[in-house]
């Protein structure tokens, strides 16, 4: 097992640039997310990694080896694919054979690392199965213990949980994360769902156009993101633009929104707030304000009930903003009734425009 | 509604009955010939294998017949290699002039053999190839191939390009993503073109008449030579051995190999 080193590493295709020097350290033993849109160079940078294709310059280095022009078969890396790519015409305990065979193992070595992978993922009876015997679930972890069965160095995979439904994704979140951590390998996982990102990795890095925007643990993204983008990518926000005042922001209008976190920019710039919709307290009144408070008036011009919270959309000058609120039982606001929104500083994250 | 729908079938059944009629009536007609006395299709009917032991004294026909058997198996094994090398050659390389190759496979099929049978002998005459077995066999690689070719193509177009990468992601070399993964999902392709390379060479009149020397031809030329020259119910019994053979042939790689069902 290993880290995974990316350094300054660029792809084109024709005009299209498709990596621009991106820098990654992926510690050794942890479960990394590459989130972005389709187009963000995510899967490219998960190919650039596997060795499907190099880079045009840049470094990739595993276990501190330099591999970028290494052809993926030297690579020893596992990669699950986003439609598994089991091979039909063998049973489900020939595939996970596979990549010992290939390497020449003995047939007894083989026969014993290809139980102990299907037992890993609870499918030890189903070896003799061929894949399209199996349901959607069941693929996945076959092609999963397939794999994992050569001991690589990195495990990759490429968006493997967008073909299953709902609720077995939930289950093979789990399922995953559990082998990860049993076999503690070096995982770099592709998604564009950020739920996905936020429930099951150590650290996320978004990609956008072909670039790194940001990249951190969960928590460090979802409550301190460095762009509007990241901010919004990743989880809901609500963003006011206007002019730095050094410790927040002043809006067109005038009206001061104080931020506790974030960049440091010199006064008069221009800037962002970013804040969280369930950060916010909506009240039919000011009642008594705590000082400190950020606040705004505004009108409920839609509410959106989802049993455990409301999502309140607020019309205040031009601007809608969204206001998640728990289902605590107490008062429910109407459509069209006049409200007053407060916020702590300590939840408004001050970010460069743009 | 319900009468119509009852004309409308019986109609199909007639149809199809007629389709079988025209082509298996005249091959068990000639069957039933090859073991009739009379020569010249005279009833009533009276058995004898006489004709079936006199065929076994032609030899000029036995030559004929194992000529066209072994350039017929020798075409088929160069190119089902040839054909698969190239297919996969097509699929996994983007090359200057691909389009333009691929372009090229067609017209050898639409071209008239008489044609192409011209163009090869005078060719062949031309750079001293000359004529014999050597010729035919050559013309009729040539001409099978662009089959093989196609019908592996067809069939590389439904396989997943990940399963190759998944194959290469378990440290398998490109010979062995080949042999393991890329030619058991090509194989009924590979079949169905050689059975093609095999009936465009066994059943091959036009060119190999050409390209043929008196001395040495090949099964389907000698049958017009004898016809030519006198008809004989030899001719029905070599022909009822040679269906009876690639009828069962057809037949076992249909099961085989599941044409049409495949998972």
């Amino acid at each position: 097992m290993a880290g995974v080193q990316v350094s300054n590493v660029s792809r084109s295709f024709g005009a299209h640039k498709a990596l621009d020097n991106v820098s990654i350290d992926f510690a050794d033993g942890g479960f990394y997310a590459l989130l972005g849109p389709s187009g963000s160079g995510k899967t490219t940078l998960l190919r650039q990694i596997a060795g499907f294709d190099f880079p045009d310059s840049g470094r990739i280095a595993i276990g501190g080896e330099s591999v970028e022009r290494v052809p993926v078969e030297k690579r020893r890396i596992g990669m699950v694919f986003q439609n598994y790519a089991l091979f039909p015409n063998m049973s489900v305990a020939d595939n996970v054979a596979f990549g010992l065979s290939v390497r020449g193992e003995a047939k007894a070595v083989i026969a014993t690392e290809v139980q102990r992978a299907l037992d890993l993922v609870q499918l030890g009876k189903l070896g003799g199965r061929r894949p399209h015997q199996l349901s959607g679930g069941q693929r996945q972890r076959v092609a999963l213990a397939r794999a994992i069965v050569t001991k690589p160095r990195v495990l990759l995979l490429d968006e493997p949980l967008g073909a299953l439904d709902k609720a077995l994704r939930v289950d093979m979140q789990i399922e995953l994360k559990r082998i990860q951590r049993e076999i503690g390998i070096t995982t770099i996982f592709v998604t564009h769902d950020q739920e996905e990102a936020l429930t099951m990795s150590d650290r996320i890095g978004i990609l956008r156009d072909g670039r790194l925007v940001q990249e951190g643990p969960p928590e460090e993204i979802y409550d301190r993101p460095k762009s509007e983008f990241a901010a919004t990518f990743l989880g809901d926000a609500n963003i006011f633009r206007g002019d730095t005042t050094g410790d927040g922001i002043r809006l067109a209008d005038g009206t001061a929104i104080a931020a506790g976190a974030g960049a440091k920019l010199a006064a008069g710039a221009k800037a962002s707030c970013a804040v969280r919709p369930e950060r916010i307290r909506i009240a039919r009144d000011a009642g008594t304000s705590d000082g400190s408070a950020n606040m705004l008036k505004g009108q409920v011009s839609k509410r959106i009930f989802a049993g455990n919270n409301s999502t309140y959309f607020v019309e205040r000058g031009g601007q809608t903003l969204k206001v998640i609120v728990q289902n605590t039982g107490k008062e429910r606001l109407a459509e069209g009734q006049d409200v007053v929104l407060r916020w702590s500083p300590e939840s408004t994250v001050l970010i460069v425009a743009g | 509604m319900m009468a119509t729908t009852r004309i409308l079938e019986g109609l199909g059944r007639f149809y199809i009955g007629l389709l079988l009629a025209f082509l298996y009536l005249p091959i068990i007609i000639m069957a039933l010939m090859s073991f009739n006395v009379s020569p010249f299709y005279q009833l009533p009917f009276e058995w004898t294998t006489e004709w079936y032991a006199s065929l076994w004294q032609n030899d000029q026909l036995i030559a004929a017949t194992w000529n066209s058997v072994e350039i017929a198996v020798i075409t088929t094994i160069i190119c089902v290699v040839l054909g698969s090398a190239a297919s996969l050659a097509l699929y996994r390389y983007e090359f200057r002039g691909k389009k333009f190759l691929q372009a090229l496979l067609f017209p050898p099929i639409a071209i008239p053999w008489l044609i192409t049978g011209t163009a090869m002998l005078i060719f062949f005459f031309g750079v001293g190839i000359g004529r014999g077995l050597h010729a035919i066999l050559l013309g009729h690689v040539a001409l099978a191939l662009p089959y093989v070719i196609v019908v592996v193509s067809a069939r590389l177009q439904t396989f997943a390009p990940e399963l190759e990468e998944a194959a290469r992601s378990l440290g398998a070399n490109q010979w062995q993503v080949t042999r393991r993964v890329t030619l058991p999902w090509i194989m009924p392709g590979v079949i169905a073109g050689g059975l093609f390379a095999f009936a465009v060479s066994f059943d091959q009149f036009v060119v190999s008449y050409f390209l043929a020397t008196p001395g040495q031809t090949t099964l389907p030329v000698e049958i017009y030579a004898a016809i030519r020259k006198g008809f004989t119910p030899e001719i029905n019994a070599v022909s009822t051995i040679i269906i009876v053979v690639s009828m069962a042939l057809m037949l076992l790689t249909a099961r085989f190999f599941k044409f049409g069902g495949e998972k």
